[in-house]
């Protein structure tokens, strides 16, 4: 199992937040991330990153398993706060990593309390208004779903390559990772879109279309 | 009834005209012949640069959504096959087209799963699936929706010997017209009518025994 896995999925239980809509709680990030950028303060990362600890509490998630999952991106937000500790000083590094982190966890809060059958649902029914002006809800819904599934498998195949790169002994290369891990997610994502298109999945409704 | 009516695809397979008619035809043929490209014709998966294929009297190329519809298609890969994080939710995607309320879907999806002695793996994610389970669920997730025809592209290369035996059989136990690439030729012999496909050429059309004979000789 990818070690990036638990990101985008679903977790079965019946806590306040896996009985709420998914309206609200994609409106409630939506919103927050809104604000994050918007006041950008140490101050509120902070208040926004407690609040998202407390949901992640509430929806009973394993805070291990969480960390395991997003260990990688922790590297990354590590890295990215050293960076601005050293350029612009430790208010705004917590004020941008503290804010990313939180909406991090309130992504991962929102896809383990929520089937992504009823994400679906909700995004095509709030896109709806949108199809006459060329929108089709159907396909924005499913690409937002698929983003979710194959998250996880671009990060076992990027662990894959890594593998593959240690055992010739090219480690260090970022060629050796990069250019085989591209071909394989365009590949793969080809391959994807042929199974959806045998699927009758994402085909456009409208007579006379093929 | 599948016709082919001298089709052609460019550098993959030469004019064909063919009717497929049998309840289980295999294809067999070396790596590249031309096996897949035939039968992604069928469900338009493919276009023809010449000829067509007609499903059931639907263009194949014209009317694809609608033959898409009656004509499923298992990939060898289910891990492309299956989009969606859970067993449950991935055949509820199949069946958004059919079922516009999320509890009837749902209910669907679980009375498929129940058809194939799968309704315990409901609930569980994609990646904990071993590889005759996920196959087994992206079968599942095709037949769904009551397809007609159902081609089945080398579904048991990735398998090991059990698995390879139990989606085998599952196959040959559906009421679905079975269109099989395969190159497991006990599989093939089990069929009513085996395609050779050789250079993008049917080199053989007939008897399943003959087939595996002509193809063990030439190959």
């Amino acid at each position: 199992m990818s070690q990036l896995n638990l990101l985008g999925l679903y977790q079965p239980n019946a806590t306040l937040l896996h009985r709420i809509s998914p309206g609200i709680k994609l409106t409630t990030i939506m919103v927050l991330s809104i604000a994050i950028v918007v006041v950008r303060e140490a101050w509120f990362s902070v208040v926004a990153l407690a609040v998202v600890c407390g949901a992640v509490g509430l929806a009973q998630m394993s805070w291990w398993a969480l960390f395991r999952s997003i260990r990688i991106l922790a590297i990354g937000l590590a890295l990215l706060a050293a960076f601005h500790w050293w350029q612009n000083g430790p208010e705004h590094a917590i004020a941008v990593v503290g804010g990313l982190a939180a909406l991090i966890l309130a992504s991962a809060v929102l896809t383990a309390t929520t089937p992504i059958d009823q994400m679906l649902d909700t995004i095509t029914r709030a896109l709806e208004p949108l199809r006459r002006f060329g929108v089709n809800p159907d396909a924005v819904g499913l690409a937002f779903s698929l983003l979710l599934r194959f998250i996880p498998d671009i990060g076992e195949r990027a662990f894959e390559i890594r593998d593959a790169a240690r055992a010739r002994g090219l480690d260090r290369s970022v060629r050796a990772h990069m250019t085989p891990l591209t071909i394989r997610v365009v590949a793969h994502a080809l391959s994807v879109g042929e199974a959806l298109q045998a699927r009758g999945i994402g085909e456009d409704e409208r007579p006379g279309q093929r | 009834m599948i016709e082919f009516d001298q089709a052609v695809v460019a550098n993959r397979l030469h004019s064909t005209s063919l009717t497929l008619s049998e309840q289980r035809i295999g294809v067999i043929g070396l790596n590249g012949s031309g096996k897949s490209t035939l039968v992604r014709l069928i469900n338009g998966l493919i276009e023809p640069d010449e000829g067509r294929v007609l499903v059931n009297g639907l263009d194949a190329q014209r009317q694809g959504r609608q033959v898409r519809k009656s004509v499923g298609f298992l990939f060898t890969d289910p891990g492309a096959q299956l989009v969606m994080p859970t067993v449950i939710e991935d055949i509820s995607l199949s069946l958004r087209n059919t079922h516009t309320k999320r509890n009837e879907r749902r209910a669907a999806a679980l009375g498929t799963l129940d058809r194939f002695g799968l309704k315990d793996l409901a609930e569980r994610s994609v990646y904990q699936l071993s590889g005759g389970q996920r196959q087994l669920v992206a079968l599942a997730s095709v037949l769904a929706t009551a397809p007609q025809v159902l081609i089945a592209d080398e579904p048991t290369t990735l398998l090991d010997l059990k698995n390879s035996r139990l989606v085998g059989d599952l196959l040959f136990s559906l009421d679905q017209q079975l269109i099989l690439v395969t190159h497991d030729l006990e599989l093939a012999a089990r069929c009513d009518r085996v395609l050779v496909v050789s250079d993008g050429r049917i080199d053989f059309d007939g008897d399943p025994q003959l087939a595996v004979d002509h193809y063990r000789a030439s190959a």
